[in-house]
């Protein structure tokens, strides 16, 4: 069976990331002909020496013209057992708002450096935000090793300070290897220019990393989304909520409790278009009866009784502030998306700023600006179903609209709930 | 849901699916207004197939709206009406040609009517007021495509900025709007041409028969192969002969060209989606060939 693997890239312009993935792409032969020819063309006509693969990921006009990524873009490729969807990210400026966009749905986070410079600032800042949006998988690829004469001695360095500095993050899993994308060296295939790695290429560790079990199926979480009432004869009693699974495991006859009333049923019928289903699970997209009448509606959450999450008002969370036009500040309103949930919410404090290179925490801060993290405290209008963010990425994160300008402004993680 | 439960692993359908799905429902609870942008080519007519689940066992609970070129295929308008019809769903259609004969656009001097749709589409939004709209575009089509969100927000003029987008993260998506803006909506992102051949397949979907290799009377322009239809004449030196050819997008007949294959089954077509070496848009899409940001400029002018 054929699943998905979603990851986010990060790097500079100058680490080879955008090579990196036009060599994946080529190598598994997701370009088209069309596609290299256009990039040949673009090649040829700017006067370059070669084809530039990396051409193949840039987007826009504007882009070409200024040589800079603006925004997340989105490639696919496949193998004949995976299929897998990239969120590359760009490296300047705007980077931690892109990249914890690509970061919050991404199972792996790919880090590229440049084996000539070694580890840099933003390496650091890379692997932090992956951590910090708790991406399961972390890859860091020591680029450009066929400009170091595929010396293991560079490499070993690399590997070991990044070690170092990852042990004090939280990444669940991490992978290091040595590769050339602009030479193809362990990219889809090992390369016999570096004998001395024994690790899987890129591509086969893409491949074979297993994600299915990084999903939650042990806290069942199921926020309604639509209720399905058909207006029609046939379906005249017909009370069915729609919604995403986003925990645990749904099953028919489970005793239900629904948030925040606290009644109580039972499950009669979890139910898709193709009929009933045994199970429900993440992120199935299915329709939920339960036996009693009892009243629910979108925004509610569906969970066990003998496991919810903390139905709380008062919100601790990290948040990246992801708006040039105004900062954040204590004391101001904004919109809160959660679940399916829209409230209200005030800032109640901003307890540090969060410096992305030094992790130094800056307690006298008053504001966040763009692309700066901190740890605050929310007050909401009505109370949200919330969980640990690193127990539940779908039930722990959350979106901050600004209600003037209806811009999102800030991703936020629960870090806890009362 | 197909896959086997036992494993708690979903398959690459199943999660497009489920993606889609909520999608779809998360625009109906939010959105008072949403129309579906149907054509009656393979993309959206999957697209409805979606909404149909998504909603099950009620009815689609929004109106589908076909902008008409007048540049049709008998086949796909036919498969259009049926399908509405089964589906008991609202059609409106936007017609290009009456808003030609009014005076509103121009028919340009080559008689390809794909930019003059724009106005004639943001017209129709705005006169039934519809604020989400739902689309089929997907990200593996196109440089823009791959760069534009699920939510895309327009401004009262359709357009889109690409360096002013909304921020999407989890699966949590901003629909909020003034008066006059609107949101458009991509359920279809995440698939590829691959993905949706393998859905139309496990969903036994139909298609409009041109999907599928056929005689036609067809001529070489520019090399690729058009049909001689009624507002696609061949010129003066273009031979005109029968070929066995199947389209792999369907949109203004006089703008869509065929590609020579044999392939008259669904698992054939597969199998020619996963090995052709041209994307389907640079096969067979007249339009897009014009300037290397032709998607770029005409999604800023308010396309799809």
């Amino acid at each position: 069976m054929m699943d998905i693997l979603r990851f986010a890239t990060a790097g500079s312009v100058d680490d080879g990331k955008s090579t990196l993935i036009g060599r994946l792409l080529y190598d598994t032969k997701t370009v088209f002909q069309d596609q290299i020819d256009a990039v040949e063309k673009v090649s040829h006509d700017r006067g370059d020496d070669y084809v530039d693969l990396a051409l193949l990921t840039d987007g826009l006009r504007a882009e070409r013209e200024q040589g800079i990524t603006i925004d997340v873009a989105y490639r696919y490729f496949a193998t004949p057992n995976r299929k897998f969807i990239i969120a590359d990210t760009p490296g300047h400026i705007q980077y931690t708002r892109n990249m914890v966009t690509g970061a919050s749905t991404a199972d792996l986070a790919l880090v590229l450096v440049d084996a000539r410079k070694g580890l840099v600032e933003q390496s650091r800042r890379h692997a932090f935000l992956a951590s910090l949006l708790q991406v399961p998988h972390l890859v860091l690829v020591v680029n450009k090793m066929d400009l170091v004469d595929y010396s293991q001695e560079v490499y070993e360095n690399i590997r070991e300070e990044f070690t170092q500095f990852a042990a004090k993050l939280r990444v669940p899993d991490l992978t290091v290897m040595p590769v050339s994308a602009l030479k193809g060296d362990n990219v889809v295939t090992r390369s016999a220019n570096m004998p001395w790695y024994e690790g899987p290429s890129l591509l086969h560790h893409l491949e074979n990393v297993h994600v299915a079990s990084d999903r939650n199926l042990i806290d069942v979480r199921f926020p309604v989304q639509y209720v399905i009432r058909p207006q029609s004869d046939e379906w005249h009693d017909y009370r069915g909520y729609a919604g995403q699974v986003l925990g645990g495991i749904l099953k028919k006859g489970d005793e239900v409790i629904v948030l925040p009333s606290g009644y109580t049923s039972k499950i009669l019928s979890v139910e898709t278009a193709d009929g009933e289903v045994d199970e429900a699970y993440a992120p199935m997209s299915v329709t939920v009866r339960l036996e009693d009448e009892i009243d629910v509606s979108r925004g509610d959450m569906i969970c066990r009784p003998n496991n919810q999450p903390t139905v709380a008002q008062d919100i601790d969370a990290m948040i990246c502030w992801m708006d040039e036009s105004a900062p954040m500040r204590v004391g101001a309103k904004y919109s809160i998306k959660h679940t399916t949930r829209t409230a209200r919410t005030i800032v109640k404090g901003l307890q540090y700023r969060l410096d992305v290179n030094t992790l130094h925490r800056d307690e006298e801060a008053n504001e966040l600006t763009l692309n700066e993290i901190g740890r605050v405290r929310l007050r909401t209008t009505v109370p949200l179903m919330a969980d640990d963010y690193s127990r539940n990425r779908n039930t722990g994160g959350f979106v901050l609209v600004d209600e003037g300008t209806n811009r999102t402004v800030a991703a936020g993680m629960i870090t806890e709930a009362s | 849901m197909n896959s086997p439960a036992h494993d708690y692993q979903l398959s690459q359908l199943d999660l497009l699916e489920a993606e889609a799905i909520f999608i779809m429902r998360e625009v109906v609870a939010e959105f008072e207004r949403p129309v579906l942008l149907f054509s009656g080519g393979k993309d959206s007519i999957v697209m409805l197939k979606l909404a149909e689940k998504a909603f099950y066992p009620a009815r689609i609970p929004f109106a589908v709206m076909h902008v008409d070129t007048g540049h049709n295929f008998d086949e796909v308008l036919a498969l259009r009406d049926e399908r509405v019809a089964e589906l008991k769903v609202q059609l409106i259609v936007a017609s290009v040609q009456e808003a030609i004969d009014s005076g509103q656009v121009v028919e340009p001097p080559d008689g390809t009517r794909n930019r003059i749709q724009t106005p004639v589409l943001l017209d129709a939004l705005e006169k039934h007021r519809f604020t989400a709209i739902f689309g089929g575009a997907r990200r593996d089509e196109d440089k823009a495509r791959a760069k534009e969100r699920i939510f895309s927000f327009r401004d009262e003029f359709g357009q889109w900025d690409p360096k002013n987008q909304r921020p999407e993260l989890w699966n949590l998506y901003n629909g909020r709007i003034h008066t006059g803006e609107s949101i458009r909506v991509f359920p279809l992102s995440n698939w590829t041409e691959l993905d949706i051949w393998h859905y139309i397949k496990r969903e036994e979907i139909e298609l409009p028969s041109i999907y599928y290799a056929h005689e036609r009377e067809v001529f070489d322009r520019d090399g690729m192969l058009f049909a001689v239809h009624e507002k696609k004449q061949p010129k003066p030196g273009e031979e005109v002969f029968t070929e066995m050819v199947r389209y792999r997008t369907v949109g203004d007949a006089s703008l869509t060209a065929a590609v020579r294959s044999e392939a008259d089954t669904v698992d054939l077509v597969i199998d020619e989606v996963a090995s052709t070496r041209v994307t389907e848009r640079g096969a067979t899409r007249g339009d897009d060939k014009f300037s290397e940001a032709a998607m770029e400029d005409r999604k800023r002018e308010g396309y799809f």
